[in-house]
């Protein structure tokens, strides 16, 4: 049986037929077709067999999607559990042991467990590493004690990855560690939050004396950090990982209500328009380059542009929009405090795309500090002067 | 991320799909990392900025001996050219890259005018009568066309057909008489390739040397390309294409010469980046580097996100007149109008960053400042090129 790189394209075509062949997806439950996906290697490619992959080259995946969207076979609803599969399961695949490997990969890869992630605290938002969440060993466990928050779907996930403070006496970066955390475990208190556009899509979630198993901390202790950082890495991934067509964004949602609309157009929103859709054509076509990078076994720092750009344009698309609406621009779809179970850019009004494109600058590392890490790390300019570097957390002023 | 948890799936347009259009490979092959090598380190050798700051004040503007290196050592005149024609039988992938090149080293050479729009000229015209001597940098060529005039315009009426003289008929000469103000890397040429109106309209080859001819050196602002006005009168002319087949020849000629020049801005953009970011890890005032500052760091990081976005749009617009894809006026409007703008920013920038030296002659900031202006302007302005893009994806005006 062939593994790992020798696998080609036809091939894991060729064992997603054998696959539709002993499962047909009209005939079997949704939940026993993809455990059997996961099992028979067919989830992620590229992760290792037994945890659902092949060893496969990553790129090989939308092969394999294809196929089974093609078959009619039903999905793990990939949006539906975004911060899972983007950022928990491959730090769980980098840091985990086996046994953590073995009980979270596959209900996650499923769907049947949705996975939050428990960083960001009203005190530490992009000073991340300043956080203030406690967690004490106690025997064979710990104990957590503190406030997350921006969490989103905290109160329909069963897990969250979470980075607490194990020790206080060392310079903030050297004190973190890195847990799985039981949602549903006693002293975990899901609250929604409420944004600016009526709804809350988001949580604070509070922690009162939870404990946390030993077996279920993630990397060394002392270690968060590092760890943490590989989920952020994986997020910006994500975020500059999909393939659209043209007018495949926002812009698309603007370019149509343009032609719809003949009456509403003015010489001055005719030059942004045409500004907008060159910058966000030209982003696409970025984010094109940026996978035939990958793709060639030549990653660039280009990946970090992604994000800072999406949430630019986003912005000004969505201001665009709602002038075009003329006299519409003036209302509302919905004030109501909505519990959205994901976030949605692109859906209802101009006015609603509007006030949640404000957070796309902010959520997910601010524009400032996404130029930041551009500077230092991919132009090599020096690092700002840092006065809290080798001072313990706990001497910190806050 | 917190924030922007499952991202549902934008709109599905109308206009192109991942199915229906691949986007070509934006990358740089082996050959061309391999053509950008000798053509770099040539440049580095013998075209530094003290050379070009004493040329640009002589009478010979245009550096004949570094062109004979790049021309005939390098073979670069002839990329366009098909091997029958002595030519390298290359592309405009291949060509885009040495117009990146000089364009980093803001070269005074004819590349662009001769090299691409001329050459392009004549293969439209299915001229082969001259195309050896192009390919093997014996002559150069020019066509007579103001530097700022767009892909798209009305075929040129400035040169008329004033008739012919006793004994033209028998050598199939006509004469040409007319005014063509601004045309660039004319003043060294040995052919000029003139549109001309009148019976027939079309495009005729005239000797630069030729009875009649007169070019006069233009005082430019970008004197690194020096344009030139020319006067016709009477000059003696073979036609090579009349009527639509002489339309189109100018048009593709055009099309050519914009796309390349998004290249070449590319190539000014890039350089001055990499100037600026030098700088600034250099430059100390209150006892640090200047390049610590925020201020300073934010801006170059949204410059460095403008020039990745610009290399995606260059490439796109190079490989699309390559393959001779029917997306290439989108292609070359999209980024001519980008690069423009993102090569001014970098250039004004440049100038800004290095404070008072900046504003120096001695410097060559000036240099690309200057170069970066005339050739967003060449070949249709930004704004030119957007309302192209307005007929062409369909966003029609108020």
């Amino acid at each position: 049986m062939l593994t790992g790189a020798e696998l080609t394209a036809d091939g894991l075509r060729q064992r997603v037929h054998e696959f539709l062949g002993e499962h047909d997806p009209a005939g079997t439950g949704r939940l026993d077709f993809l455990r059997a996906r996961f099992d028979a290697g067919l989830a992620w490619v590229h992760y290792p067999a037994g945890l659902g992959g092949l060893g496969a080259s990553r790129t090989l995946q939308r092969v394999v999607d294809a196929e089974f969207a093609a078959a009619g076979a039903p999905d793990n609803d990939p949006a539906g559990n975004a911060i899972g599969l983007g950022m928990a399961a491959p730090t769980i695949r980098a840091f985990g042991t086996d046994a953590q490997h073995q009980r979270w990969l596959r209900p996650l890869w499923t769907g049947e467990d949705i996975w939050c992630q428990l960083f960001s605290e009203p005190g530490a938002g992009s000073d991340l590493a300043s956080l203030a969440t406690r967690a004490v060993r106690d025997g064979d466990g710990w104990v957590v004690s503190g406030q997350k928050v921006w969490t989103s779907l905290a109160h329909e996930a069963h897990w969250g990855i979470l980075v607490a403070r194990t020790d206080p006496d060392v310079p903030k970066h050297q004190g973190l560690t890195y847990f799985a955390c039981d949602m549903r475990a006693a002293g975990v208190d899901v609250r929604p939050l409420r944004q600016m556009t009526g709804e809350a899509e988001f949580n604070e979630v509070f922690f009162t004396d939870v404990r946390i198993p030993d077996e279920d901390r993630i990397g060394a202790v002392g270690e968060g950090w590092k760890v943490a950082q590989a989920t952020l890495m994986n997020e910006r991934v994500a975020i500059g990982g999909t393939s659209l067509p043209r007018e495949g964004g926002m812009i698309g949602t603007a370019a149509r209500a343009w032609r719809d609309h003949p009456g509403r157009r003015t010489p001055d929103l005719h030059d942004r328009l045409l500004r907008l859709w060159t910058e966000a054509e030209v982003a696409r076509l970025a984010g094109e380059r940026l996978r035939q990078q990958l793709a060639a076994g030549q990653p660039g720092p280009e990946g970090s542009a992604a994000k800072l750009v999406f949430a630019r344009l986003n912005q000004e698309i969505s201001e665009f929009d709602v002038e075009l609406a003329g006299a519409d621009g003036l209302r509302y779809d919905d004030w109501t405090m909505r519990r959205p179970g994901r976030a949605d850019f692109y859906g209802r009004g101009p006015g609603y795309r509007y006030l949640r494109a404000r957070a796309n600058s902010i959520e997910g590392g601010t524009s400032e500090i996404l130029r930041t890490i551009i500077a230092e790390r991919v132009l090599g300019l020096p690092p700002e002067p840092r006065v809290d570097k080798d001072v313990p957390w706990k001497d910190l002023p806050r | 991320m917190e924030g922007p948890a499952p991202v549902s799936a934008p709109p599905r347009p109308a206009v192109a799909d991942e199915s229906g259009r691949r986007t070509p490979d934006l990358l740089y092959d082996d050959t061309e990392q391999t053509l950008r090598e000798s053509i770099r380190s040539l440049l580095v050798a013998r075209c530094g900025a003290d050379d070009i700051l004493r040329r640009v004040e002589s009478d010979d503007t245009c550096d004949t001996g570094l062109w004979q290196a790049i021309a005939a050592d390098l073979g670069c005149a002839g990329l366009l050219i098909p091997e029958d024609d002595d030519g390298a039988g290359a592309s405009y992938r291949e060509a885009a890259l040495v117009a990146e090149e000089l364009g980093r080293a803001v070269a005074p050479v004819p590349f662009l005018g001769s090299a691409v729009v001329a050459t392009t000229a004549l293969l439209a015209a299915g001229d082969h009568t001259r195309l050896a001597e192009l390919a093997r940098g014996d002559v150069t060529a020019a066509l007579a066309v103001g530097f700022g005039t767009r892909p798209g315009a009305p075929f040129p009426d400035a040169v008329r057909v004033s008739g012919s003289r006793a004994g033209d008929g028998t050598s199939g000469l006509t004469r040409l008489r007319g005014r063509v103000p601004g045309v660039a890397d004319a003043l060294t040429a040995d052919l000029l390739i003139v549109p001309a109106d009148g019976a027939p309209s079309g495009l005729y080859l005239v000797g630069a040397g030729a009875e009649g001819v007169r070019r006069t050196p233009v005082i430019s602002l970008d004197m690194t390309r020096q344009l030139c006005d020319l006067d016709l009168e009477d000059a003696p002319a073979r036609l090579i294409a009349s009527g639509p087949a002489a339309g189109r020849a100018v048009g593709d000629a055009l099309a050519a010469g914009a796309a390349l020049l998004a290249s070449e801005l590319l190539g000014v953009a890039d350089r001055c980046l990499e100037m600026t970011v030098a700088y600034v890890k250099e430059r100390r005032q209150f006892a640090r580097p200047v390049g610590s500052f925020q201020a300073l760091k934010h801006r170059l990081a949204d410059l460095w996100v403008g020039v990745t976005q610009a290399r995606a749009a260059a490439r796109y617009a190079a490989a699309c007149l390559a393959a001779g894809d029917g997306d290439a006026p989108v292609a070359t409007a999209l980024a001519k109008a980008y690069c423009g703008e993102i090569a001014l920013r970098a250039a004004e920038e440049c100038v800004q960053m290095h404070g008072g030296i900046g504003f120096t002659w001695e410097h060559p900031a000036h240099l690309y400042l200057k170069r970066a202006k005339s050739a967003s302007i060449a070949f249709g302005t930004a704004g030119a090129h957007r309302a192209a893009l307005a007929g062409l994806v369909n966003l029609p005006g108020a």
